[in-house]
């Protein structure tokens, strides 16, 4: 069932007032993750540095929602291919950080 | 309509996938719960990636499963096959390729709202400048990315690569991609318009200005600066997964997204610090002194007492303490399994014996630990430096594998040096330390160290995996 465009644009963009209130509440976000993230960060040990940097990668991998966004639904055949391209790439990021990370804190914990 | 979900679902998926992330993070504390933590932090991204698949209409089913399929696919091979010791260049390729995605993904996203508002002028601001942002930091992070891993695995010059006016060149690239992206931002698509084009091709000019930035700002980097660039292109990729959040108005993409950036930032504020160095000297700044041979010779000439593994071994046979610092000549040599196992046979003799780990050995943060790790190194054994620095003062015998710079003493005491007010390993405090390599040469500042002229110090020439190797032996036949 094809939708028209306009609809289809407002079901990936949840509309919420204007766009300096979108982008303030989006900005709310930004700041408060911020926040936490430095909270958390500051009390992992050096000794799990390179886990917790491909743990994180894995997350930013979260880029994939976007990648399945405009490869499932993009409306033109470039942006199914660009997105094509970006869910191969993000799908990589998340399952590579995250088995990568994996085997590096059983590598860890078998050393106990 | 295909959704059979109520509206809710989708943002309280987002909800409950941030508060998994986050909770995955704080569980990275100790390896125990970080591997539960792990766990967490990949059921979140299930729970975020799935639900959107359900809410979408997705019009191209087939090409999506393909892209999960064939991404998933390379992504477990890469991981299973790569070796422990070729960590930081899949490190920095995962990273790249987090960075590339979202990039695409705002590109894809600008392409498709034209399509939909008929003029880019249409298409609301926000999400034009977040498309602008996205694509320069994700364009970065992507090449700068393939640059580092290149760098890493030794396909390209591992050495600072320098022309004249590469610093200007920089800027330009820097500029021009700011100017595309304004371009995109305020004005009608010139290029698009004359074109008769949809694809938005002041994007895609950005993208290429922003990918040759990234290359320019990673080709200059030597070897042992690569745990600042890792960790600050790290911070990237959550950023541009954060920028395209606010492309897509996407609550998760946005906090995920942000959290990594701060992940990568202070793992970056703390390489620095650990090299008592600005980022701006790591990133802009050459680093190094070309040493004249009569420094060196002014140095050492005379005062290196050398010694042999019998000697060393005997010297283990009476510590009460020892400690081993690993740099990044061990892992070069791959010598972790031999000094992990030299560690097991001291503490099976009752020896007290610890790593003591400076925060930039190696290629990447944590390098050292992860080698030592998947040599079986107990984890409570691989100190800090904070922690360690206090006990050498008790220590019978140093033993320093592959280290240079970082336990360098005129990081103490001589202001000009390069690598002055630099925290070190300060091994001369112990009784006696020996110091493997396999010459005087200098490490990556470039200076001589005086460390090797001491006189607690004894020099053992030789390859670490061998040295290594061969106190092992004597150790083992004399116990």
């Amino acid at each position: 069932m094809q939708e028209p465009a306009s609809e289809r644009g407002q079901r990936r963009r949840p509309p919420r007032g204007g766009v300096a209130v979108t982008f303030i509440q989006n900005l709310t976000l930004f700041v408060l993750a911020a926040f936490v993230g430095y909270e958390i960060i500051t009390k992992i040990p050096t000794n799990l540095h390179t886990p917790l940097m491909s743990g994180a990668n894995a997350i930013s991998g979260i880029t994939l929602i976007g990648s399945v966004a405009v490869a499932g639904a993009g409306s033109t055949t470039l942006a199914t291919a660009l997105g094509f391209l970006a869910v191969v790439m993000a799908t990589i990021n998340v399952v590579g950080g995250y088995l990568v990370s994996h085997f590096m804190l059983r590598d860890f914990v078998r050393g106990d | 309509m295909v959704s059979f979900l109520p509206e809710w679902v989708l943002p309280l998926s987002y909800l409950a996938a941030a508060v998994l992330f986050i909770q995955g993070l704080r569980d990275m504390t100790h390896p125990r719960t970080g591997m539960r933590g792990n766990m967490i932090s990949s059921g979140g991204m299930l729970l975020a990636v799935g639900v959107t698949v359900l809410w979408l209409d997705i019009l191209s089913p087939i090409v999506l499963l393909a892209g999960l399929v064939v991404g998933g696919a390379v992504g477990t091979g890469l991981a299973v096959s790569v070796e422990r010791t070729e960590m930081p260049q899949l490190v920095g390729l995962f990273n790249g390729f987090g960075g590339g995605a979202s990039a695409l993904v705002a590109g894809a996203e600008l392409v498709d709202q034209f399509d939909t508002a008929r003029t880019i002028a249409a298409v609301s601001v926000d999400v034009t400048a977040a498309g602008a942002v996205s694509g320069i930091i994700g364009a970065v992070t992507l090449w700068g990315s393939l640059v580092a891993a290149g760098k890493l695995h030794g396909v390209l010059d591992t050495s600072e690569i320098r022309f004249t006016g590469d610093q200007a060149a920089k800027v330009v690239f820097l500029l021009v991609a700011v100017a595309f992206g304004v371009h995109i931002v305020v004005r009608p698509d010139f290029a698009a318009m004359l074109l008769e084009t949809q694809w938005v091709p002041s994007y895609w000019l950005l993208f290429a200005a922003a990918s040759i930035l990234g290359v320019l700002l990673v080709l200059p980097i030597g070897g042992a600066d690569m745990p600042v660039v890792i960790a600050l292109l790290n911070s990237y990729s959550g950023l541009a997964a954060a920028a395209t959040g606010f492309v897509l108005s996407n609550t998760v993409l946005i906090i995920a997204g942000t959290l990594v950036g701060a992940s990568g930032l202070i793992l970056t504020v703390i390489m620095c610090e650990s090299m008592n160095r600005s980022l701006a000297n790591v990133l802009f700044g050459g680093f190094g002194e070309e040493t004249s041979s009569e420094e060196m010779d002014a140095t050492y000439e005379g005062n290196i007492t050398e010694t042999s593994p019998e000697e060393v071994e005997m010297l283990l046979d009476t510590a009460q303490r020892v400690v081993i610092v690993p740099g990044y000549g061990m892992a070069v040599a791959q010598a972790q399994h031999a000094a992990a196992e030299l560690a097991e046979l001291l503490d099976e003799n009752n020896v007290d014996v610890e790593f003591g780990i400076h925060p930039v050995a190696g290629r990447m943060p944590g390098h050292m630990n992860v080698l030592l790790a998947e040599a079986d190194v107990p984890y409570e054994k691989m100190r800090e430096l904070e922690e360690v620095n206090p006990t050498f003062s008790q220590t019978d015998v140093v033993i320093v594998t592959g280290a240079n710079d970082v336990v360098n003493p005129k990081a103490n005491t001589d202001d000009s040096s390069p690598i002055a007010g630099m925290p070190v390993l300060n091994v001369s405090e112990a009784r006696t330390v020996i110091v493997n390599k396999r010459s005087l040469s200098p490490g990556f500042s470039g200076i001589p160290n005086p460390l090797f002229a001491d006189d607690k110090t004894s020099m053992l020439f030789g390859d670490a995996k061998e040295s290594m190797q061969e106190l092992v032996n004597l150790y083992k036949e004399n116990h």
